[in-house]
């Protein structure tokens, strides 16, 4: 079976699922009215179906249980959707907002109450901070129970009010349907993010005819489109008369589908592009204006660029901290062009000198018909060349000692002819994934980048699976510590025969707390060795999917080939070099510009 | 693959001249760095529903700004609530606060109120009855007004600005104050000019 297909619930009969796929395609462009005189919505729950149904979703990620019970009987009978059950409710969110980073439109995720719903919290919490489309429904105990601290209750509004776009509480089984629909809306307008509908039990089960309609943002919420045109005359002005000048994308720029108008505006006035970690994909790194990825790990061409232009053309980005390192050293001689579909992010960390508010394509567009000349930059792009050549990314392979990460990512990008979606967890695998391996294509890697949630990566592969093209490779990078986090999602991915290569860079240790315990607290190594992991090849294979062991460069080709020909899941346990670090590195709160190469630099900072 | 990271270690790389204050903006190494706080009066017109106060005191609370006072109740218009927040931040921090109040969707408007704004605070003040007398000439001089008075306390109502009632709860204190309570500032602009929002409801920002 494909992978795109849409597979079984599990409860549903194996024969069920090549139906259910015909009317998957058929269900998403039948209109509400068609749908309801099929068959008219008798529960809230079937209401709730409706909406997702209505807003075209086909995915579902979730856990059954209680209070979300009657939901999932009202999915039971849907064509249009295909619910995945995960191993693990967090699973199940990273799952729904890997599937909202690569498909561009919200990842659903549900769970039942209390610690269902407490399970999803890190994955909306992720959602959140990388401002990715999805949606998470949780059951609820019945509203005449709700506040009394009955059996698995969680003021989930409560909870997770600091974490979503905005959350309901559906009290009404006549309205929970556009509550639903509103969510659904809510997540993918202006600046993505996760919503949230708490549904208690009599509310689904509560009998309604009312059929929910169309998706729609309520009237308080308005998202711009474009910037005021006398603020991008200004820029444009500024942008004109600079002679150092560095496009800084971000993540908002493939969140709003604008790759195509950063690559023109870039190659036509020819601005070295410097991405965040969130925007790696939106400009092709083999491009010669690419300066790749800034910031704590990023390449040192990057931030000495970011250090010395003269304006800063921000896109989509929100300054976070991993990015800017200390303020007071970031870009401090450059005006800031800042692009943001948020007025929040304007001068939140960064004061913008230009601030333009609205949508990144539109925007970009609109800088575009305002330039009347390319700055005059020749000098800059040689020096951004010249320094490409003094620090490039390299790595060395000494024979006497252990395979290195680097050589373990590059592998597999040549393996996979470059086209494939990337997936990794968090710590010093994600870096290396970040740094050695070639972005080209926007929604192509999918990490947690603001939240940092070590074991995203084989929940997030799952998802992204699922959104995926049928002839693409998803590649998940995994650290030992981190791949132990979720790996129970691996039994999701045998069930459901997905092709998945998981490649765990192992060094017995939580890295990159390795590598700090090792830069700043003496080398004591508090609580971050892991010499008691499992052997996860066993493990894979005890799951029930391929799994292979490397300690050598001479077995890394074989491997990384039989795995990524594998059409299941397949598990790569690398051991590599225990002592590898992740360089560049500036120091937490550091000068971007006085990254260090090695440890002896890093000490002498 | 065989060279390893190299290039100018850090202390021989140049260094840019200028630098930016911890609100990112860039400064002269010689002026002024940081600038001072202000108060600011900032009055929001909500939807009249449950949670909304939580969602505008929590806001404020994560995002770490500091509130002077918060009140809150209905309007004219039964769907729409208004809170008045006093807060006061470097002018950075009150552009952010009201921009992350807007975002929050109950939310319909938000507006900073200029310094000349209607602003009032009242208090309930509870003092000491051994100098009835003393106490009924201190109120009147702030037009206070007795609301309770026993054998050992006197309760009495003041309203006006938050330094009115600072320098009454002063004057108070010779009489031993038993208890205080103070609503914080409630405020509407001058004039015929709407506080945060338009005769027809549309957003009436800045």
């Amino acid at each position: 079976m494909s992978e795109r297909a849409p597979v079984t619930e599990t409860e549903k009969e194996a024969t069920d699922a090549g139906d259910a796929a015909d009317a998957a395609a058929s269900g998403a462009n039948r209109s509400p009215e068609e749908r309801a005189e099929g068959r008219p919505v008798e529960t809230g729950a079937q209401s709730v179906v409706r909406a997702l149904e209505n807003a075209g979703i086909e995915y579902l990620f979730g856990v059954q249980g209680g209070a979300i019970m009657p939901v999932y009987d009202a999915l039971y009978d849907s064509d249009q959707l295909t619910h995945f059950t995960m191993a693990h409710e967090q699973g199940a969110s990273h799952a729904a907002d890997a599937y909202g980073i690569v498909a561009g439109e919200p990842g659903v995720c549900m769970a039942t109450s209390g610690p269902g719903a407490t399970n999803l919290v890190t994955g909306i919490a992720d959602a959140n901070m990388d401002s990715d489309p999805m949606i998470a429904l949780t059951g609820q105990v019945a509203r005449d129970f709700v506040g009394n601290d009955a059996f698995q209750e969680t003021d989930t509004t409560g909870v997770t009010d600091p974490i979503t776009k905005t959350n309901f509480f559906a009290d009404d089984p006549d309205v929970v349907g556009d509550d639903v629909g509103q969510a659904l809306a809510l997540s993918n307008t202006g600046r993505p993010g996760p919503t949230l509908v708490d549904l208690p039990k009599d509310v689904t089960k509560a009998d309604t005819d009312v059929e929910p309609g169309e998706p729609e943002t309520p009237d308080t919420f308005h998202a711009p489109e474009e910037a005021d045109d006398e603020a991008v005359a200004e820029a444009v002005r500024a942008i004109e008369a600079s002679e150092k000048p560095v496009i800084l994308a971000g993540g908002g720029i493939i969140k709003g589908d604008a790759t195509e108008e950063l690559r023109e505006f870039a190659t036509t006035y020819e601005i070295p592009v410097v991405t965040t970690m969130p925007g790696l994909g939106s400009f092709p790194e083999d491009h010669e204006l690419s300066m790749e990825m800034a910031g704590m790990h990023g390449t040192g061409f990057a931030n000495m660029a970011i250090t010395h232009c003269d304006v800063l053309i921000g896109i989509g980005t929100r300054f976070d901290d991993r990015l800017t390192g200390g303020i007071d050293t970031f870009a401090p001689d450059a005006e800031v062009v800042h692009v943001d579909i948020d007025p929040a992010e304007i001068s939140k960390n960064i004061h913008a000198d230009y601030p333009l508010i609205g949508d990144a394509g539109t925007v970009i567009e609109q800088l575009d018909a305002e330039m009347d000349f390319a700055p005059d930059a020749d000098e800059w792009r040689e020096q951004c060349q010249t320094w490409k050549d003094e620090y490039p990314m390299d790595y060395s392979t000494p024979d006497d000692e252990p395979l290195k990460p680097e050589f373990v990512v590059e592998a597999l990008d040549e393996a996979t002819g470059g086209d494939a979606i990337v997936t990794t967890g968090v710590g010093q695998h994600q870096m290396w994934a970040c740094q050695y391996w070639t972005y080209t294509e926007p929604r192509t890697w999918v990490s947690s980048h603001g939240l940092g949630t070590m074991g995203y990566g084989l929940p997030a592969a799952i998802g992204a699976r699922v959104a995926a093209d049928d002839d693409q490779e998803v590649v998940c990078f995994e650290g030992d510590g981190s791949f132990l986090m979720t790996i129970q999602e691996l039994s999701v991915a045998v069930r459901e025969d997905m092709d998945i290569t998981v490649a765990v860079l192992n060094n017995e240790y939580v890295g990159m707390v390795r590598q700090w315990q090792d830069a700043f607290f003496d080398g004591r190594h508090a609580a971050s060795e892991y010499s008691w992991c499992p052997e996860f090849d066993k493990l894979a294979e005890a799951f029930g999917a391929r799994g292979f062991a490397v300690d050598d460069y001479d077995e890394v080709a074989d491997a990384v080939e039989a795995a990524v020909e594998y059409d299941g899941p397949s598990v790569i346990d690398f051991h590599i070099d225990p002592r590898a670090n992740v360089y560049p590195m500036v120091p937490s709160g550091g000068a971007n510009g006085q990254f260090a190469l090695s440890e002896e630099q890093l000490e002498d900072l | 693959m065989t060279g390893g990271l190299q290039g100018p270690g850090p202390k021989d790389r140049p260094r840019p001249d200028g630098r930016r204050n911890s609100q990112g903006i860039r400064v002269d190494p010689d002026a002024e760095a940081e600038p001072d706080t202000r108060r600011a009066v900032l009055s929001a017109l909500v939807k009249h529903e449950p949670g909304v106060l939580a969602e505008v005191s929590g806001l404020f609370s994560r995002r770490q700004f500091n509130i002077e006072s918060l009140t809150v109740g209905p309007t004219e218009d039964d769907d729409r609530a208004r809170i008045t927040l006093v807060i006061e931040e470097p002018e950075p921090g009150i552009e952010q606060a009201k921009k992350q109040l807007r975002k929050l969707l109950p939310v319909v408007s938000v507006r900073e109120l200029p310094e000349d704004a209607n602003q009032r605070e009242l208090a309930l003040i509870k003092v000491g009855a051994t100098r009835p007398d003393e106490v009924h000439a201190i109120a009147e001089m702030y037009d206070a007004k007795g609301v309770d008075a026993g054998r050992d306390t006197i309760t009495v109502e003041i309203t006006g600005s938050t330094q009115k009632i600072d320098a009454a709860v002063e004057a108070f204190e010779q009489f031993g104050i038993h208890e205080i309570v103070r609503t914080g500032t409630a405020a509407l602009s001058r004039g015929a000019e709407y506080t945060a929002t338009t005769p027809d409801g549309a957003p009436a920002d800045d």
